[in-house]
């Protein structure tokens, strides 16, 4: 799980542009959308295609993307549950 | 009087306000030119980083253009509009974008590209940085076209609109310039001002005579 | 105006008036999507296009043919006659441009010379000068691009040159034909609706595109006067803002939309109880209609006229769809008729907006026509009834 995580915050700084934060800077158990990290809704619809490309899963419905984004951890945690981690 | 009270204009990995070369950046490539200038302003913008080269490029004019007066403060920016002119519209992204759909073993068409295939979006990303929330325009023309800037904004400024941004933002496969001017009401101008009337004449001057460093 | 629901005005007015959609499966776009999405493709192949147009030069592109039918229809019905010594404007307005065509041969074209000549039709102005070029000699030609409200920026420059006396009249208008760019775009922002899109219902799920294109005579008192032209409406307000909040979404409260409307109505001299009617922007995005909703509550709080978007007949047609919905409301003010929202069962939660469902017939004196565009543009126009 902690490598997993660990993938991610670099996938997702890669994907996002996110070019002054370092993987340390990601709290995995903080919200991703709202204050800390400043994401919008076409960072959401980013994480959708990070998904897909590097995992293989498709989201088809966008609002899906609230509960699966909400921080690191639970985007981890999916990856899982659908068996591509 | 409708007034050009600052210009920045950015060529050549240098950046220059009122015609003088206020950075300058050699040997850097295009995106190191653009990532470096914004760190030399110190800000505190993620956005920056998400933007494509155009808009990192009218960002960048903006900033340098209105660093050393008071256009943002002394101006209704609900009044204020933002009138921008390139020769390739967006081409530069569509293309990002259109080899992004072309190849089907690798389709994976980025939703953060696609936002910055229309040339109107350069426009947008200085509205939200500086809350411009004025009448908008974005002209397409083979080169930098002084008649037609002027003649514009002369337009909107005998309606609603007080103040504006003009500009010509260009970036096409590493082919970049910016010129971004600000203009507004300015009364009873002073003949040594370094302020310039806005004509047909004086933003084409401006728009030349940059003395650009070699 | 050309569209997916009628190849001229007669046939559109027909369609609006029967409530029929022209939204459906595509036939004419070459795209894997085909299957997965409805759009509302103008029903003639570009085959056929260009035997309307009587043109065969490969040159043209499918914005071209639907730009130059469009503009051509509307020169024709308005009376003017191009060379009569009037300065004569074209202002119109694409977002697309030549892109349906550039991007079947963009692939090989370093081993393609024989499509080379889809670069030089490529861009944005090109469709313009093929009308102006059309329609013979014009004094004043030139595009704008700003997205979904390109068409009603055209026509705030057009009406705005005459004021000013720079032209004695302007063709003006939009153009956007479907493409593959346009599909794969739209589809990564996730707001396409696989079905018939619902404007300003609480379960509406995304917008469908669409393509056409319309154009508008407009002609100052003077030069209308001096030819004995009579006029179909007034444009009497209009006003472009930014809502400088999101690259693509509006800001929750409508703030640019607000600002858009009110400032048009100040111009207009109209009181907002003074709309007889509103033809919304009224994508069938959650984001849009939500934030539209809003402005519309704000300026006419709990008095909204009778609204209506007529996306769900014609789809979406980004750069065309605010001359689209400009003939739209000259044909309500002509008609005294409103259009009505198709798909609609559910209002919003928030704000219970409820559009009108079926043809209204009742006196339209007044309309009040938004669009707006990603970049935060924000557009609002005013036409109304002209005295007879």
């Amino acid at each position: 799980m902690d490598a997993l995580i660990e993938k991610l915050k670099g996938q997702i700084i890669e994907q996002l542009n996110l070019a002054e934060v370092k993987p340390e800077d990601i709290n995995p158990e903080a919200p991703l959308f709202g204050d800390g990290l400043g994401l919008d809704s076409i960072d959401a619809l980013e994480l959708i295609v990070l998904l897909e490309k590097y995992y293989g899963i498709k989201i088809q419905d966008p609002k899906d993307g609230k509960t699966i984004f909400q921080s690191v951890k639970t985007m981890a945690e999916y990856i899982k549950s659908q068996g591509k981690a | 009087m409708n007034t050009i009270i600052s210009y920045a204009h950015i060529k050549h990995n240098q950046i220059a306000v009122n015609g003088k070369v206020v950075l300058h950046l050699p040997n850097k490539s295009y995106t190191e030119f653009l990532t470096e200038a914004y760190k030399s302003l110190q800000l505190s913008y993620p956005k920056f980083y998400k933007m494509d080269a155009q808009c990192k490029l009218a960002f960048l004019a903006m900033e340098f253009a209105c660093k050393d007066n008071h256009f943002l403060t002394e101006n209704d920016l609900s009044k204020t509009a933002i009138v921008f002119s390139n020769s390739s519209a967006s081409l530069e992204t569509d293309q990002v974008h259109q080899n992004s759909i072309n190849d089907k073993q690798n389709y994976f068409p980025s939703p953060a590209v696609f936002v910055y295939t229309l040339p109107n979006i350069t426009i947008g990303e200085i509205a939200i940085r500086h809350h411009i929330t004025g009448e908008n325009a974005f002209f397409v023309s083979p080169q930098f076209n002084g008649k037609l800037l002027t003649n514009y904004i002369h337009l909107l400024t005998q309606t609603n609109t007080e103040a504006v941004v003009g500009g010509w933002i260009n970036s096409d496969n590493n082919t970049y310039e910016a010129f971004i001017f600000l203009v507004q009401n300015v009364e009873n101008l002073n003949k040594n001002s370094i302020f310039k009337p806005l004509n047909q004449t004086s933003i084409t001057n401006l728009y030349n005579q940059t003395s650009w460093m070699h | 105006m050309i569209s997916a629901i009628g190849n001229n005005v007669q046939e559109c007015f027909q369609s609006l008036a029967q409530s029929k959609t022209g939204i459906g499966k595509i036939n004419h776009l070459s795209t894997r999507h085909k299957d997965d999405f409805v759009a509302g493709e103008v029903k003639l192949s570009n085959e056929q296009l260009a035997q309307l147009v009587g043109d065969a030069n490969p040159a043209l592109n499918r914005n071209s043919y639907l730009a130059m039918l469009a503009a051509k229809e509307a020169v024709v019905h308005s009376g003017i006659k191009p060379n009569d010594g009037k300065r004569t404007g074209v202002i119109s307005s694409t977002t697309v441009a030549g892109m349906g065509k550039t991007e079947l041969y963009y692939k090989n074209l370093l081993e393609d010379a024989e499509h080379l000549y889809v670069l030089d039709t490529h861009d944005c102005g090109d469709s313009t000068e093929r009308i102006a070029d059309y329609l013979g000699n014009v004094d004043y030609v030139t595009t704008i691009s700003t997205a979904c409200s390109s068409a009603a920026n055209a026509i705030m420059l057009g009406s705005r040159m005459i004021k000013h006396g720079l032209l004695d009249r302007a063709i003006v208008g939009g153009v956007d034909a479907l493409s593959k760019f346009t599909f794969n775009g739209f589809n990564t922002l996730m707001i396409l609706d696989k079905e018939w899109c619902k404007p300003f219902d609480e379960n509406r799920k995304g917008l469908n595109l669409g393509e056409g294109a319309a154009f508008l005579v407009i002609e100052g008192e003077q030069a209308l006067k001096e030819r004995g032209g009579k006029a179909l409406a007034e444009v009497v307000g209009y006003s472009n803002t930014n809502d400088a909040h999101h690259q693509t979404a509006s800001s929750p409260d409508g703030y640019g939309a607000t600002l858009a409307i009110q400032q048009a109505l100040e111009m207009s001299g109209l009181t907002p109880a003074e709309i007889d009617y509103i033809n919304m922007h009224g994508t069938g995005t959650p984001n849009n209609d939500a934030s539209e909703s809003m402005a519309t509550k704000t300026v006419f709080g709990n008095n909204v006229p009778k609204f209506s978007s007529t996306k769900a007949f014609t789809g979406h047609t980004l750069a065309a769809a605010a001359s689209i919905e400009a003939v739209i409301s000259v044909l309500s003010i002509q008609n005294d008729m409103i259009f009505p929202n198709l798909n609609f069962s559910t209002p919003i939660t928030d704000t219970q907006l409820v559009p009108e469902t079926e043809l209204v017939k009742t006196p339209v004196n007044t309309v009040l026509s938004n669009s707006f565009g990603f970049g935060g543009n924000c557009s609002s126009l005013i036409f109304k009834k002209v005295k007879a």
